[in-house]
């Protein structure tokens, strides 16, 4: 059985900044203002993290320019008989319809492309939302944030596959997998976006309704 | 003063609301400030204004955390030493560990992956499972919590989005179909055991409640 528990908000909805103190992210625990160092958990405190959009944006940036030659170069070099056949990402999937393997080729796209790129467009929509601020379906933008950061690492499949690849299926056999540059760009890519979205503050995502709160807070 | 009386009162709330000596949390995601009041037996603690699930006490939590970190430790290590798969292409037979398959990058032009592939799928799971059994285990026990248990929590909590293994275990299963046209495959012990682990990092995932092992630990710092 879920009992609600009483939460007891110091109603109506009172930050902790406007309140003077400062929330930790790693343990809840609110520290009244001027605190540096949470005395619980011993983490570094930010009522916001300073220059978060900033650090959201340059991440992201180097993100895509990383997804770019993930896309373009080759991320499997597949050599059959002194034959190389180089793959890129998409190819992969491709190739993966071809012997009939929907399910195996959907998730590859899913880890690959559908994930990278809306992951993209979230975090894009999310800043450009905070930069305005926006009012709008802040709770369909707090699931977004959520399930951004959540999938985020779910991407690095296919590098992982790749790895497998080349390990088992390697010289002294008929065929041989090796990795191609683009299994790295990839690698960083993936690194870089899950950097984008832990720099991002959601606290933020809600600030612009505290614009109606006394300006004394 | 130009506003309400609706208005007064907020301001009014603001100046008197947090009282010193009280110990406050804020909501993670919205930042709402809340009165640190015990959660009841079964029940959770949610965001009034955003949903976040803020705190659980659920009997057996931590036993539970405990087990599966304890348990993911011993499946890592099985992981690492038994054969993970073998592979045979005309009665040639190829063998590949754990450390085979993280390390395939190594003699590659993209060998700098190795480095990443063997932290995300060995060594971060690793120290995270290392860390959580470090701070728990103690606790568990009825002991004080271990030197820098606050530490390995801590460091327990930030490398939890860059332990990878059950990302990996989705990348195998792929990389089977794919060559299952072209040689048969024996699945080792360690694959098993990497299997076992998806299972772990879930109800590790389910049952750990972060803020309510700190205040514990935070209650044994104040004795
Ligand atoms: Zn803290
Ligand atoms: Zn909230």
């Amino acid at each position: 059985m879920v009992h609600m528990a009483d939460t007891r908000p110091l109603a109506p909805p009172l930050t902790a900044r406007a309140a003077g103190y400062v929330g930790c992210r790693t343990c809840g625990k609110a520290t009244p203002m001027p605190a540096e160092i949470c005395p619980r958990c011993g983490s570094t405190l930010h009522s916001r993290f300073p220059r978060s959009l900033q650090r959201v944006m340059a991440w992201l940036l180097v993100g895509l320019m990383a997804y770019i030659p993930a896309n373009l170069l080759p991320m499997l070099v597949t050599t059959t008989l002194g034959r190389a056949t180089p793959n890129t990402i998409v190819g992969g999937v491709i190739e993966l319809v071809h012997y009939g393997e929907w399910e195996i080729a959907l998730i590859v796209f899913a880890a690959s492309v559908l994930i990278p790129v809306s992951k993209f467009c979230v975090i894009l929509y999310l800043v450009w939302s905070i930069h305005r601020r926006s009012r709008l379906d802040v709770h369909r933008r707090i699931v977004l944030y959520e399930i951004v950061e959540f999938i985020g690492r779910w991407s690095m499949v296919d590098v992982f596959v790749v790895a497998i690849l080349t390990a088992l299926v390697h010289i002294g056999f008929i065929a041989a997998i090796n990795p191609g540059p683009a299994a790295l760009f990839f690698a960083l890519s993936v690194a870089f976006t899950m950097l984008s979205a832990q720099a991002l503050d959601p606290r933020l995502i809600w600030d612009t309704f505290e614009q109606d709160r006394a300006p004394n807070g | 003063m130009h506003q309400g009386r609706k208005g007064q009162s907020r301001v009014q709330r603001d100046v008197t609301g947090p009282m010193p000596g009280e110990s406050y949390l804020a909501c993670p995601t919205c930042d709402v400030l809340y009165l640190e009041v015990p959660v009841p037996e079964g029940g959770r603690l949610r965001c009034d204004r955003c949903r976040t699930v803020l705190m659980t006490n659920r009997a057996g939590a931590m036993d539970r955390t405990l087990a599966a970190a304890f348990a993911s430790l011993i499946l890592l290590v099985i992981a690492l030493f038994f054969p993970f798969l073998e592979l045979s292409i005309a009665g040639v037979v190829r063998k590949a560990s754990l450390l085979d398959a993280a390390l395939a990058f190594a003699d590659t032009l993209v060998a700098p992956l190795s480095i990443a592939t063997t932290l995300l799928i060995i060594v971060l799971p690793m120290i995270r499972a290392l860390a959580l059994t470090y701070t728990l285990l103690p606790l568990r026990l009825g002991h004080p919590p271990a030197e820098g248990a606050g530490r390995a929590f801590r460091l327990a909590a930030h490398l939890r989005p860059w332990a990878m293994a059950e990302v990996f275990i989705i990348g195998v299963i792929v990389a089977l179909v794919k060559i299952a046209g072209l040689a048969s495959v024996t699945l080792g012990p360690a694959f098993w055991a990497m299997t076992a682990l998806v299972l772990l990092v879930v109800i590790e995932a389910v049952s750990l409640d972060e803020w309510s092992i700190w205040q514990t630990l935070d209650r044994w710092r104040h004795r």
